[in-house]
């Protein structure tokens, strides 16, 4: 990106003129197969002779142990998880996302605010005050959202050994288990982002197809995107 | 603007640059409200057990912008809001805090960050009913912090700002900056000016009669009678006892 923009006031202490890189998020709720598509596209690109960082949600050196003791000792309410989130998130995008852009690389993003703020709305938070708490975040150059059905979500948590807690609202309490909490909670996340698709130009990719189909489909996407090499 | 009180409880804050007085001004207020057979909670700045380890590493490691250590500071008044000071506000205690949300308007912007999204962050916490504002020039609140302390730390003395290679003149510089952040919110919040620089005697005074002022028109909780103790225990009602967290 030539001239980075901010969804608000950015990082007011902070010049940053020129960011060379290019950011690219996926987007989509909790076992939509965003990781397995990261792995694949860094793979890919590193292939084409690209550098390529990846980050993720709860990743950041300063949050992460905290953020874990307090994920597991349930201690966290709905408003100090978004905040927490928001330490997180900006520790990351300060100190990772923009130093690697700076530098030239593509930015890989399993999840970027987004889905954040959806899961802060589904948890009672007010939707303009949400957006407003990042407006320090930058406009990535794509955003891909990866959406399917209810139901091949549930299958594929199945597949994957189970429910988690946080990930079907249990904290809540959706439902009195975890199977229809997790329907209740993840489709009203998806509304969110759904919502969001429009608001902030996500690219939509069908992610009930396989693997390989979603991945030609990304590719698809993002190929424009990269710098041609002459 | 921050959004009124709707509860039976009373919400008293101060504030003020490090050195101010404030913390010696609200220790003795609580004191003499229990005195008086009030319902006091006491809450600190930075003190919630959630983020304590977040804090320290952050501290340790020098790892803070501006924007994280706003937002940390916000989770950590976010768990103390919900956990403590709420829920003393609705049950009619009065909850006395030491530093409130403007401690972050004013320190954060004096780091760079954005006015208004500092406040949008803190945008859950009430208007107090009361919040004093110990103002004290510069030299002396340096003099007094600097009088008895080997040294000060990193962030304290503002050297993630690059201000000054020395400690002390970085200190000057930052809590300059803070104090011009106090000034601009007296008027936009209504703070109770209290001139730091007075003697302690006649600070309290003035902030017992604004307190008494309060409490003419509200009926404090009062404290149950304890069923009467065997002999050798004693009941504590663990509403009045101090909470330093």
């Amino acid at each position: 990106m030539s001239n980075p923009k901010f969804y608000g006031a950015g990082f007011p202490y902070r010049t940053i003129k020129e960011v060379p890189g290019t950011l690219i998020v996926l987007e989509g709720t909790d076992g939509v197969g965003r990781s397995t598509q990261v792995d694949l596209l860094r793979t890919w690109l590193e292939d084409e002779g690209f550098a390529v960082s990846d980050t993720g949600l709860k990743r950041s050196p300063l949050c992460e142990p905290g953020l874990e003791a307090a994920k597991n000792g349930h201690t966290l309410s709905p408003l100090t998880m978004s905040l927490f989130y928001a330490t997180d998130f900006a520790d990351r995008l300060e100190n990772q996302i923009i130093p690697a852009l700076k530098a030239g690389f593509l930015v890989l993003s399993d999840r970027y605010f987004y889905s954040i703020i959806a899961r802060d709305i589904v948890r009672g938070a007010d939707p303009e005050r949400a957006r407003q708490v990042y407006g320090f975040a930058l406009k990535p150059d794509i955003v891909l959202y990866l959406r399917t059905d209810i139901t091949t979500l549930t299958t594929r948590m199945i597949l994957g050994g189970g429910f988690d807690h946080w990930e079907s609202g249990m904290d809540i309490h959706c439902a009195d288990n975890l199977y229809d909490s997790f329907r209740l909670y993840q489709t009203q996340v998806m509304e969110q982002l759904d919502g969001m698709a429009t608001e902030y130009g996500f690219t939509t990719i069908d992610a009930s197809r396989s693997i390989h189909e979603v991945f030609e489909d990304l590719r698809r996407a993002i190929k424009p995107l990269l710098p041609r090499i002459r | 603007m921050l959004q009124p009180n709707p509860y039976p409880g009373k919400l008293i804050i101060v504030e003020g640059i490090d050195g101010s007085g404030k913390s010696t001004q609200i220790d003795l207020l609580a004191k003499w409200l229990r005195a008086k057979g009030v319902v006091v909670y006491f809450s600190e700045w930075n003190s919630s057990p959630l983020v304590k380890s977040t804090t320290k590493l952050g501290k340790a490691d020098k790892m803070f912008t501006p924007t994280t250590f706003s937002l940390l500071q916000a989770t950590d008044f976010a768990d103390r809001w919900q956990n403590k000071i709420l829920p003393m506000i609705k049950a009619g205690a009065i909850v006395l805090a030491d530093r409130y949300a403007f401690t972050a308007f004013a320190r954060d912007v004096a780091r760079g960050v954005d006015r208004d999204w500092v406040r949008t962050v803190y945008s859950f916490a009430f208007q107090p009913d009361l919040a004093f504002y110990f103002r004290v020039p510069i030299e002396i609140a340096v003099e007094r912090i600097l009088t008895g302390r080997a040294s000060l730390k990193y962030y304290e003395a503002g050297m993630d700002l690059g201000l000054s290679e020395n400690k002390v003149t970085s200190f000057r510089l930052f809590q300059q900056r803070i104090l011009d952040e106090y000034d601009k919110m007296v008027s936009e919040y209504g703070f109770t000016v209290i001139d730091g620089a007075s003697s302690v005697q006649k600070q309290q005074k003035l902030v017992r009669q604004v307190v008494m002022r309060l409490m003419d028109s509200w009926q404090p909780l009062s404290i149950p009678a304890m069923p009467t103790a065997k002999k050798g225990h004693t009941h504590r009602n663990p509403l009045t006892e101090v909470s330093h967290e």
